[in-house]
């Protein structure tokens, strides 16, 4: 292999390819071309990859020579959004274009019908007039309403409807009718000799604008992605044969070892090597305070190096960040499908045909029992229901909003799985939450050291006995110890007694720490500190003995201490109407006193991990609707068998994966945030289905004719034109308010 | 006598619409795909080309999707079923990945409802 080959290909994509037989022929006329060295194709994601230094336009000529297509791949997803953005604008202007033109001819013969109001054709003249205009209209209709026409043709031949169908039919017998009166004027009775070409015009114009805005507004819906998109970085400074050199970020491998600066975003997920620094996950996880960061520390792709220069190893990269993962999750979760929207989606699904048959039936009523003239209200009616009946607002009132209330979840560290999720989440009763890390700091703190002498030597001479057990409370006492700089000596004869405590020698002295128990098996009398112990007990905490050569010396008390916002974030849920339960594994004093100060009522505590399960089933009986939070891995269980299981301080990729909601940032506040968000995007989606069942509800009746007893008119299809293209606007707009959400804890 | 004969294309129209839409000859556009998974389905003018898409059960498949249609409404395709769904690019064939699932009818969509197929798993 040259040293070419290994650097990295360009890679095409191909079309036309169906068998091996291609593959050869590809091959073939590739390599012929100057500096390729290797050409290779991938049948199954129909991909070239071309090594050497041949030019790009060069090798698709080839292909196309050979009878294929080929195109060269955009390998950076963000490219390929810019090149969406591109085409969608295209397409944006091109509506535009249309909608001008089709109002262009149709607005001057509007005027000349209101103005003259000599719309009819009697006379040849008349005939020849409007035989013209009438070619022009028929311009129109193929130029800018083309594609309505051949989508309801197709969609016909495929026993479909859709809303192309309703248009093609409105304005094509609007049209064709418009073309009767002028080819043979004295079939008709005089009262029906009105020609309709402006109304086919005017809708079509009416409805390529209506597109048009809807496009602009839809645009809008999907700047979460793009946002998140655009915290990826592009390029990333690599250590490679010691120099950092800067290389685009496709072409970083696992394992690499990378360099960011104060100021610079992280590239991709990776463990600190050297460097301590601040960093800004925010963007991530809807934290508000930078997070340290020094050696041995994770950092996730995307967020942002605050003050010190980092040297990392990449764990992750490309689609494996937790950054692509979310990014992924939450266009999978965008364009879910939310269970309220099964009925509305089930009547757009046969709406179309249905209408169809109404335009018919109430065209029959109008032309055997309406008055005169008949003919023309019978078309009036006909081409005004099919045009205002299009049911686009009906099926667009569920994915919009849910595809502006999941993107805006992202942005608060929310990840909605799917609809049903988000639906279910705002109709909770009682949330079900892991003690340990959700509402207390998940790692034990010294909180009191008392000692009839020196608490620091106290403390050294228990830290060090510690250093060698691996109990989590040994943890805090060691750490406190380090955090005052206290010299520690390694422990002999150390000895863990089971349930009991631990003893050593430390310099000479014969150290104990434990229970009470331990306490009375040594015959080591308790004194005045059992009162003392008693309290710290009832205040949550976990007290300890600390006895030297056979004296009881003082008390070590270690809590899971309390987070900061706990308090806060239980009063918000509580204010949302949820009722709260805390489970954790701890003993029932801890546990209660925990709730106590938070005011929880309710507590399960002693819990082994599979009760979890069966108190949240237990609960589901009595007919609640329950909500479980926990870290996601050990409450996995819980967490499933919830309607709506909150995965909370989610660095895991299983979380990501498994649960309902999962928060980024471990705190209550994100399960608030969550309930808030789900209700605000439920409340949007009401008012979407609401607004477009009215609008086809009332618009199809008054589009029939029933106000024509008290009005005695009836409602121009130029109207129901314009007031289809502005119902799917409507419901685009009103998903957006949705943009504006706050939870609030930000307020 | 005119009056009778527009009541008659009328009703006859309304019949027309029933039987063809409801009642008529199944959708025959299926194609099965025995042993490749690279079927490719045109998203243009409404309709998903082919609109019936029969797999054999109990395997993952991937799914082309070729989008002609600039129009937003054909920007998704969801199997809400199956809870999958892929935004797809114009001009340009966007791969759908199916997951491994049970026997069976999984109907797929626009998100307006407009282009609306089946995916049969057997
Ligand atoms: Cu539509």
């Amino acid at each position: 292999m040259t040293k070419e080959q290994q650097s990295a290909p360009t890679v095409f994509r191909l079309s036309g390819v169906n068998c091996a037989g291609c593959i050869n022929k590809i091959e073939t006329a590739v390599k012929t071309v100057a500096g390729v060295t290797d050409a290779r194709v991938n049948l199954s994601d129909k991909t070239l990859s071309v090594y050497g230094s041949a030019e790009a336009e060069s090798c698709i000529e080839a292909v196309r020579s050979a009878g294929y297509g080929a195109e060269l791949l955009r390998s950076s997803e963000r490219e390929q959004r810019a090149e969406q953005r591109e085409q969608t604008q295209r397409h944006y202007r091109q509506q535009l274009w249309r909608s001008a033109f089709a109002l262009g001819v149709g607005v001057p013969m509007m005027a000349w019908g209101l103005i003259t109001d000599r719309v009819s054709v009697n006379t040849p003249v008349e005939q020849l007039a409007w035989g013209v205009m009438g070619l022009i209209t028929l311009a129109v209709l193929v130029f800018c309403g083309g594609n309505f026409f051949s989508g309801a043709w197709k969609a016909l031949r495929h026993h479909n409807a859709t809303m192309d169908t309703l248009v093609a039919l409105g304005t094509g017998t609007a049209w064709l009718f418009s073309m009767i009166v002028v080819l043979v004027p004295h079939l008709l009775p005089e009262a029906a000799r009105h020609v309709y070409f402006e109304a086919s015009a005017m809708i079509i114009g009416l409805i390529s604008l209506g597109q048009a805005l809807e496009i602009r507004a839809r645009g809008r819906t999907s700047a979460a992605v793009e946002k998140l998109l655009e915290l990826q970085d592009t390029s990333a400074r690599v250590l490679r044969d010691g120099r950092e050199v800067d290389l685009p970020i496709e072409q970083v491998q696992q394992g690499d070892q990378l360099r960011v600066r104060p100021g610079e975003k992280i590239p991709v997920d990776g463990t600190v090597l050297e460097g301590r620094s601040l960093v800004d996950e925010s963007m991530l996880t809807g934290e508000p305070v930078p997070v340290k960061k020094a050696e041995g520390d994770s950092l996730a792709a995307g967020t942002l190096n605050k003050n010190g220069s980092l040297l990392f190893r990449a764990d992750k990269v490309g689609s494996d960040t937790r950054l692509a993962q979310i990014i992924e999750m939450v266009k999978n979760a965008q364009s879910s499908r939310v269970p309220i929207a099964r009925l509305a989606d089930k009547i757009s699904g046969i709406f179309v045909p249905v209408v169809m048959i109404i335009a018919l039936v109430a065209a029959l009523v109008w032309f055997n029992l309406g008055p005169d003239p008949r003919v023309a209200h019978m078309l009036v009616v006909l081409t005004s229901v099919l045009i205002i009946a299009c049911p686009c607002a009906l099926g667009l009132a569920t994915p919009m909003s849910v595809m502006v209330g999941v993107g805006k979840g992202a942005e608060y560290g929310v990840l909605v799985r799917n609809g049903k999720a988000l639906q279910q989440s705002c109709t909770l009763d009682v949330l079900v939450v892991d003690k340990t890390g959700t509402l207390t700091e998940g790692s034990p703190r010294l909180t009191d050291i008392d000692s009839d002498g020196d608490s620091d030597e106290l403390l050294r001479l228990v830290a060090s006995l510690e250093q060698g057990s691996e109990h989590p409370l040994a943890e805090a006492i060691v750490t406190a110890a380090h955090d005052k700089n206290l010299e520690l000596q390694s422990p002999a004869n150390f000895e863990a007694i089971t349930a009991h405590g631990v003893s050593g020698d430390i310099g000479g002295s014969r150290v104990l720490l434990g229970n009470t128990k331990l306490m009375q098996k040594e015959a080591i009398s308790l004194d005045a500190w059992s009162e003392r112990a008693a309290k710290l007990a009832e205040a949550g905490r976990t007290v300890m003995y600390a006895a030297v050569d056979g004296k009881l010396r003082g008390i070590i008390a270690v809590a899971d201490p309390i987070r900061a916002d706990a308090q806060a974030a239980i009063e918000r849920l509580s204010k949302l109407g949820l009722r709260i339960e805390m489970l954790t594994g701890d003993n029932h004093g801890s546990a209660e006193a925990v709730a106590r100060q938070l005011g929880i009522d309710r507590v399960h505590a002693e819990l082994l991990p599979e009760d979890k399960e069966g108190i949240v089933a237990e609960l589901q009986k009595k007919g609640e609707r329950v909500g479980m939070v926990g870290d996601g891995i050990n409450d996995a269980p819980a967490l499933a068998r919830a309607d709506v299981g909150f995965a909370i301080g989610a660095g895991t990729d299983v979380a990501i994966e498994s649960a309902d909601v999962t928060l980024m940032r471990s705190s209550l506040h994100g399960v608030a945030n969550a309930v808030e968000l789900s209700r605000a995007t439920l409340h949007n989606i009401k008012q979407n289905l609401f607004g477009a069942f009215i609008y086809n509800t009332l618009g199809i009746p008054i589009a029939a004719g029933v106000l024509y007893p008290i009005t005695g008119m009836l409602l121009s299809p130029i109207v129901a034109g314009g007031a289809m293209a502005l119902s799917s606007l409507t419901v685009v707009s009103n998903a957006n308010r949705l943009r504006f959400f706050k939870p609030s804890e930000a307020r | 006598m005119a009056e009778v004969l527009v009541n008659i294309v009328g009703v006859l129209m309304i019949l027309a619409v029933i039987w063809w839409f409801w009642l008529g000859p199944k959708r025959s556009t299926s194609k099965a795909t025995p042993s490749t998974d690279n079927l490719q389905i045109l998203v243009k003018d409404g309709v998903y080309e082919p609109d019936l898409i029969r797999l054999p059960a109990g395997r993952t498949a991937t799914l082309h999707f070729h989008r002609e249609d600039p129009s937003p409404c054909s920007e998704w395709v969801l199997f809400p079923d199956l809870e999958v769904s892929a935004q797809l690019a114009l001009n340009q064939d966007t791969l759908v990945e199916i997951p491994k699932a049970e026997p069976g009818e999984y109907p797929f969509n626009c998100q307006m409802q407009m282009y609306r197929g089946t995916l049969i798993l057997e």
